[in-house]
């Protein structure tokens, strides 16, 4: 059964208040490397009853019709036959 | 004059508004299940407060799903007024019919407290009546109304006229502390480009009666009224 996962992010423009309060958190331990943190989702979609080669394409259509809002994510999908 | 007032598994400012509408502002007013699909009997639909489905993927994101939702995006299409409070903004968002999209408030706290929005435009179906400039108190409770759209979409709904409140001081100046969640231009609620769709952050069903410590939210349901009454004329 073809396994798809999405990331979903925030995108680059705009700004993400959690990540945004995960860095500072993580500075203020004393992890001075850390440059920037961004935070988003991930899911794992199974995909019965679909053909491998379709599999992209309808996890890409979920990925933007629903688990991504385009206004202000962005997403990336990963197929696994 | 009959409202619709629907109501999704999570919504929980439904009964607030049906009792202002109607112990209020003297309207009839209809209940709708979020999976019923007729608004042929209604002549203004408000999206209330809560947290419908909740708020699981996004604000708003899975109640766009609804059946009610088809009926609403028609409704709207053939002019009728709508409007959407809190939640009812997000899911408005969500299903395309205002533009934007609500990212955490910028404290990430979820803030309850009230706040005051100036009037930006009166040619909407919820500020018909009211007057440019003037400020409303009404509490806000969210989580999510750090209203976000790129720098281009702003520009345009400002050229379009499409912001219908912003956070202000009491005495209505634009000051970043006022804009208590980060809103990009300090909006509290916009309008859709017909103008017969409204969305707002601020709930003015709980600002409808003195005892509450504002009645200035009752204000844009008798302004929802007179809208009513100039479509139904």
């Amino acid at each position: 059964m073809p396994r798809a996962r999405v990331y979903v992010t925030l995108k680059k423009s705009v700004f993400d208040p959690q990540g945004h309060t995960i860095h500072d958190a993580l500075r203020s331990m004393g992890y001075d490397g850390v440059t920037d943190v961004r935070q988003g989702k991930f899911f794992e979609v199974d995909l019965s009853g679909v053909a491998p080669e379709q599999a992209r394409d309808t996890a890409e259509e979920i990925a933007r019709k629903v688990l991504a809002n385009p206004v202000i994510e962005s997403y990336r999908v990963e197929v696994e036959p | 004059m009959k409202f619709g007032v629907v109501v999704f598994p999570g919504s929980n400012c439904d009964h607030d508004t049906e009792h202002v509408l109607r112990d209020v502002c003297g309207q009839d007013v209809r209940l709708v299940w979020h999976k019923d699909s007729d608004l042929s009997d209604v002549d203004a639909v408000v999206l209330p407060g809560g947290f419908a489905y909740g708020d699981y993927l996004r604000t708003g994101a899975i109640a766009r799903f609804s059946p009610v939702m088809k009926a609403v995006g028609e409704f709207a299409r053939k002019g009728g007024p709508v409007i959407g409070i809190c939640n009812g903004f997000q899911i408005l968002q969500e299903a395309g019919l205002l533009p934007g999209a609500m990212l955490r408030n910028q404290s990430v706290q979820f803030l309850s407290q009230p706040v005051h929005v100036r009037v930006e435009r009166t040619d909407t179906p919820a500020t018909m009546g009211l007057r440019v400039g003037e400020v409303l108190t009404m509490p806000i409770a969210h989580g999510e109304g750090n209203f976000y759209a790129e720098p281009e979409e702003i520009a345009r709904l400002e050229g379009e006229g499409q912001v219908v409140f912003r956070y202000t001081t009491e005495d209505g100046r634009l000051d970043p502390a006022a804009n208590v969640n980060g809103s990009a231009a300090a909006i509290a609620g916009i309008c859709n480009a017909e103008r017969n769709v409204v969305g707002l952050m601020p709930h003015p069903e709980r600002a409808s009666e003195p005892e509450l410590g504002s009645a200035d939210g009752k204000r844009l349901f008798e302004a929802l009224v007179r809208a009513g009454a100039r479509v139904l004329a």
